[in-house]
């Protein structure tokens, strides 16, 4: 039997963003059914049941995650919806604003009923114009056909929704640098505890998901979560969104079922490597944060704790595919400047430590590496590591560790021969 | 200060205006007010983050501290039409570096350089979320998809022809 598109269900339609296309296709028939008689401890009950696990890169069940708000309400809660998809490697939530807003928005109105919320921020990176557009005219829609603002379908639940736009910052993905960024500051990551489900936007308890965990919302609430969690693998439930870019033929968003083979998705469904003659060296298979994967290392299932036990995370499932003219160094030069620049700069191992990997491996590259240069790189990586207040240390460290360890003789072979093996055709 | 020395049109100041009660704390305006002063001119000058800190009741050096955080807000002017090439890894791989090296001969600009004529501007920026049109780029706040040199000529003219 072919797979059932669910996520990507409306995307080839003509006009797919508009709500009456929605509507045409069984839009918003969950959020009928739920304001119908269902209670919002019941939905999220049944999320919870579903397993469904965060789709932003740490994959953190969603329904328990909203079993954290405290129970008194003598202040304000707030969902923010994370639409600063912002992780090197990861368009998949683009696809979904840009393509089926109403989907996203029926999963907000959702999430936002099952914690009992009047306010849903809905939080986009700076360079989405064109979602920020559509998102604001999807959220104009649904209040004019009585699916937000006051009394929502006569159920006398009230939501409001309001599009925040980002202006520039990948720390500002981070759900407590995204607070700040949106309560008009500089993005800088809060301490937790308190987590902020107790202590969030404004001093509230406030519920941070990503946009693609959202999407999967309206699926749970109209058909269960034992048919959610029949799909995909134990404890790695449900439809999921796998990018794949770089040296790969069809580069693109593929949906699949968590547990998806990394090869089978790469070949069969992006159409193998780009350049036939040029081998697979290497994948990351979650965003640029997470740990690569050498060629004979490949051989994985997609999902959270498959991926785990092969020594890296699924994270925002943004693959990266490099082939045999892939230098390593170069490629871990390009990603290292990227931290560097985006680190914010508050904790000194990741402020300090950027600046390192950039000024080591762009000696090493332009073949001016000294023989202890791969061991400082480590060295330094594991010095940030765990020493940060937010992940931003991990995201860097583990990259910069993963690539010279798995491809410690190219990193050798730059101090050796005094140069990049891959002359020119290396990413520079 | 007064109405006649503002640095925005009478029609940015409305919305602004309009911003500032439009979430539930008023401090939260400021991005989006932001985000009109450089809709408007193009960049934010220091004049212009004082008058932003005026209308939130705010430090002009928090503005300025909340400005230089985040990368699209130019603190100096712009090209008419402001290139923007993506530099991580998944459009490195897929060439930018040569659409970039084209552009620049081209145009006789370096990233963070303007034209002569005010027309172009180049700058090299991170992740546009677009890796699956890698080499990918944005002009203004249009996407550019599939940027390779041949396609980067075809963006000029067509700029050039839009003056």
């Amino acid at each position: 039997m072919a797979q059932e598109l669910l996520l990507t269900r409306n995307i080839h339609r003509e006009r797919s963003e508009t709500i009456d296309v929605y509507l045409r296709h069984g839009g918003y028939e969950a959020l009928r059914k739920v304001l119908k008689g269902t209670t919002p401890e019941a939905l999220l009950n049944e999320v919870k049941a579903s397993e469904l696990r965060g789709r932003g890169g740490a994959g953190f069940p969603a329904g328990m995650k909203w079993s954290f708000l405290p129970k008194t309400k003598d202040k304000p809660r707030y969902l923010c919806v994370n639409a600063d998809e912002s992780e090197p490697g990861t368009f998949k939530d683009r696809l979904l604003i840009e393509k089926d807003p109403h989907l996203v928005l029926e999963g907000i109105i959702l999430a936002s009923y099952a914690i009992e919320c009047h306010t849903a921020f809905f939080y986009i990176r700076g360079e989405f114009h064109r979602g920020a557009r559509t998102f604001e005219k999807a959220i104009a829609e649904a209040y004019q056909k009585g699916f937000l603002g006051k009394n929502i379908l006569g159920s006398g639940y009230d939501l409001d929704v309001l599009v925040y736009r980002g202006a520039g910052a990948y720390i500002c993905g981070e759900e407590t640098a995204l607070l700040e960024s949106l309560e008009g500051k500089r993005g800088l990551p809060r301490l937790k505890p308190p987590f902020p489900a107790v202590v969030g936007l404004y001093g509230c308890p406030t519920i941070i998901n990503n946009v693609e965990t959202l999407a999967n919302v309206p699926y749970i609430a109209e058909r269960g979560a034992a048919w959610f969690a029949s799909i995909g693998r134990p404890k790695n439930t449900g439809p999921k969104l796998f990018c794949l870019s770089g040296h790969v033929r069809k580069p693109g968003v593929y949906e699949a079922p968590l547990g998806i083979p990394l090869l089978e998705l790469l070949n069969d469904r992006a159409g193998g490597m780009l350049h036939p003659d040029r081998p697979l060296k290497a994948c990351v298979p979650g965003g640029s944060s997470m740990k690569i994967l050498p060629a004979s290392r490949c051989d994985v299932l997609l999902d959270f704790d498959s991926l785990a036990a092969a020594g890296t995370s699924l994270g925002s499932a943004g693959g990266m595919v490099m082939d045999s003219s892939t230098c390593m160094v170069g490629a871990l030069l390009n990603l290292a400047e990227f931290y560097a620049h985006e680190s914010c700069g508050q904790c000194t191992p990741c402020r300090e430590g950027t600046g390192w990997f950039v000024q080591v491996l762009r000696r090493l590259e332009t073949g001016q590496g000294r023989p202890e240069d791969p061991d400082l790189l480590i060295d330094v990586a594991r010095k940030v590591e765990g020493n940060t207040i937010c992940p931003f240390g991990e995201a860097v460290a583990w990259p910069v560790g993963s690539y010279v360890a798995e491809f410690r003789s190219e990193f050798d072979d730059h101090v050796t021969r005094k140069a990049c093996p891959f002359g020119a055709a290396s990413v520079r | 200060m007064s109405a006649t020395t503002i640095p925005v049109s009478p029609e940015t100041d409305r919305r602004i205006d309009a911003v500032l009660d439009r979430y539930p704390r008023r401090s939260s305006a400021l991005l989006p007010a932001l985000h009109l002063v450089q809709e408007e001119k193009g960049w934010v000058s220091t004049e212009a983050m004082e008058y932003v800190a005026g209308k939130l009741g705010v430090a002009p050096a928090f503005v300025a501290g909340v400005v230089s955080f985040y990368t699209m807000f130019h603190r100096r002017p712009v090209g008419k039409h402001h290139l923007q090439i993506c530099r991580t890894l998944s459009c490195m791989l897929r060439g930018s570096r040569d659409t970039m090296n084209h552009l620049a001969s081209r145009l006789g600009i370096g990233p963070g350089e303007v034209t002569r004529d005010g027309q172009f501007s180049l700058e090299w920026v991170e992740c546009l979320g677009a890796c699956d049109t890698a080499p990918c780029a944005q002009v203004n706040d249009e996407d550019v998809p599939l940027l390779d040199q041949a396609a980067a000529d075809a963006l000029v003219e067509r700029l050039r022809g839009k003056r």
